[in-house]
C-alpha cells in the first residue's frame, strides 16, 4: 500500500505543481477554470491512450518511439508557455485595467488561457500515463493487495492534489502586484526545465548525442531520486549530473523567453507613449 | 472562442513532428559492442549487475516477460523508459564515466533493482 501511495503521490505532485503554477498565473482571469478543467481532461484522457497503446507508440522509430513523443510534447510546453510569457508581457497591464473595470468583459485572457491549457494537458497526461500503467499492473495481479494497493494510491493522490494546493494558495498570498512577476518567473524556470529534459529524451532516441559529457554532479548534495530532488526537477528543472546539452537548452530557454519578453515590453511602451502624445 | 479550434490544430501538427525526426535516424549511432539483453522477470533483472566499457555509449534490450508493464527508471543513468509486459524495449546508455549506475523498475522498485557498472 505505501508502495502505491509513494508512487502515485509523486506523479500526482509532479504534475500539480504546474497546474498550480497555472493556476496562480491566471487568477483573476474568470473563464480560466473551464480551460484547467478542459487541460486535465484531456490529459486524463491522453494518459489512458498512451498507456493503451504504449508497445505501439514504443515501437515507432527503430524503437525510440516512446523518446521522440516525450521530447515532442515537452517542446510543445516549453512553446506554449514562452507564448504565455511573451503575450503577458506585452497584454499584461491591459488585462489587469480590463479586470479592474468590467469582470465579465475579460476577453483578453482567453487566448494565453488557451495555450497554457495545453501545458496542463501535457503534463497531466506525462505523469498519468504512468500511473495508469502503475495501476493497471496491480488490478491485473489481483487478489487481495489489490485492493490495499488501490487505496494507497487514492491516498496518493490526494496527498499530492492537497500539496499542489498548498503550493497554489501559497502563491496566491503575493500581493497581486508583484504575483505576475512571480509566476512568469516561475514559468521561465519551468519551460527551461522541460527543455532540457526533452533533450534528455532525444538524445535518449538517438537524437542529438553531443554535448552527452556531464558537466557537474551535485548527487552528494541533493539526489534527483529524493522528493527535494523530483520538486526541484519538475519546478526548476533540478538534474543532478547535468550534460553539456541539458545546459544549452536550459539557457537557451530562459534567454529566448526573457529577450522576447523584453522586446515586446519595449514594444508596447513606444506605443503607449506615442498614443499619450 | 476561436482559440478552441487553433490550438489543437497547432497541437497535431506538432505532434505529427516526430514523423520528420525519422529522416535523421537512417544511419544509427555506432556502438561499441552489440547489445546487452536483459530480461525482467517476476519483477526482477537478470543479470542485475551489468558491465559496460567506460567512456563509450552502450545498448540494452530489456525483455520484459511479465504480464505487466514496468519503467526502466535510473536519474543517475538519465533513462526512463516504460515497457509493456512481454515486450521488448531499447535503452541507451550514453558514454558513462567509469562507476556505478543504480536503476530499478519503477512500478516494482521492491524487487526490480540493478545496477550498471563502467569500468
Amino acid at each position: 500500500m505505501i508502495a502505491a501511495l509513494i508512487i502515485v503521490f509523486r506523479e500526482v505532485i509532479e504534475a500539480g505543481l504546474i497546474v498550480g503554477i497555472v493556476l496562480a498565473a491566471t487568477a483573476g482571469v474568470p473563464t480560466r477554470s473551464r480551460y484547467v478543467v478542459m487541460g486535465v481532461a484531456a490529459g486524463v484522457l491522453g494518459a489512458c491512450l498512451v498507456a493503451t497503446f504504449a508497445g505501439e507508440l514504443g515501437s515507432l522509430f527503430q524503437g525510440s518511439g516512446q523518446e521522440f513523443f516525450n521530447a515532442t510534447i515537452l517542446l510543445l510546453a516549453v512553446l506554449m508557455l514562452t507564448w504565455h510569457n511573451v503575450w503577458m508581457a506585452s497584454h499584461g497591464r491591459e488585462m489587469a485595467r480590463e479586470l479592474k473595470s468590467a469582470g465579465h468583459k475579460v476577453k483578453t485572457g482567453e487566448r494565453t488561457l488557451a495555450a497554457l491549457s495545453v501545458v496542463v494537458g501535457v503534463a497531466v497526461l506525462r505523469e498519468g500515463s504512468e500511473v495508469v500503467l502503475f495501476l493497471y499492473g496491480i488490478a491485473a495481479q489481483g487478489g487481495t493487495s489489490a485492493t490495499a494497493m488501490v487505496v494507497g494510491g487514492a491516498l496518493g493522490l490526494v496527498a499530492g492534489a492537497g500539496v499542489s494546493a498548498l503550493m497554489y494558495f501559497g502563491l496566491l498570498t503575493i500581493p497581486p502586484g508583484k504575483l505576475f512577476q512571480v509566476t512568469s518567473g516561475l514559468i521561465t524556470l519551468l519551460a527551461a526545465g522541460m527543455a532540457a529534459q526533452a533533450v534528455i529524451f532525444l538524445q535518449n532516441g538517438g537524437l542529438l548525442e553531443y554535448f552527452t559529457g556531464t558537466v557537474w554532479d551535485t548527487s552528494w548534495l541533493i539526489k534527483e531520486d529524493s522528493i527535494t530532488g523530483r520538486l526541484l526537477h519538475t519546478l526548476v528543472g533540478y538534474s543532478e549530473a547535468p550534460n553539456g546539452a541539458q545546459l544549452i537548452a536550459y539557457a537557451a530557454t530562459i534567454l529566448m523567453i526573457v529577450v522576447l519578453m523584453r522586446m515586446v515590453n519595449q514594444k508596447q511602451q513606444t506605443a503607449q507613449i506615442r498614443h499619450a502624445a | 472562442m476561436k482559440s478552441f479550434v487553433k490550438i489543437p490544430a497547432l497541437a497535431l501538427l506538432i505532434l505529427a513532428a516526430p514523423a520528420f525526426a525519422d529522416a535523421f535516424l537512417l544511419v544509427a549511432p555506432a556502438l561499441a559492442d552489440a547489445p546487452i539483453s536483459v530480461t525482467l522477470k517476476n519483477h526482477k533483472f537478470s543479470p542485475s549487475v551489468i558491465k559496460v566499457k567506460a567512456n563509450q555509449p552502450s545498448m540494452i534490450i530489456l525483455s520484459n516477460d511479465d504480464d505487466t508493464a514496468d519503467e526502466f527508471d535510473s536519474s543517475s543513468l538519465k533513462v526512463e523508459k516504460v515497457v509493456p509486459g512481454h515486450a521488448k524495449g531499447n535503452v541507451r546508455i550514453r558514454a558513462l564515466a567509469p562507476g556505478k549506475y543504480p536503476f530499478m523498475g519503477e512500478y516494482h522498485a521492491a524487487t526490480a533493482q540493478g545496477m550498471v557498472v563502467a569500468e
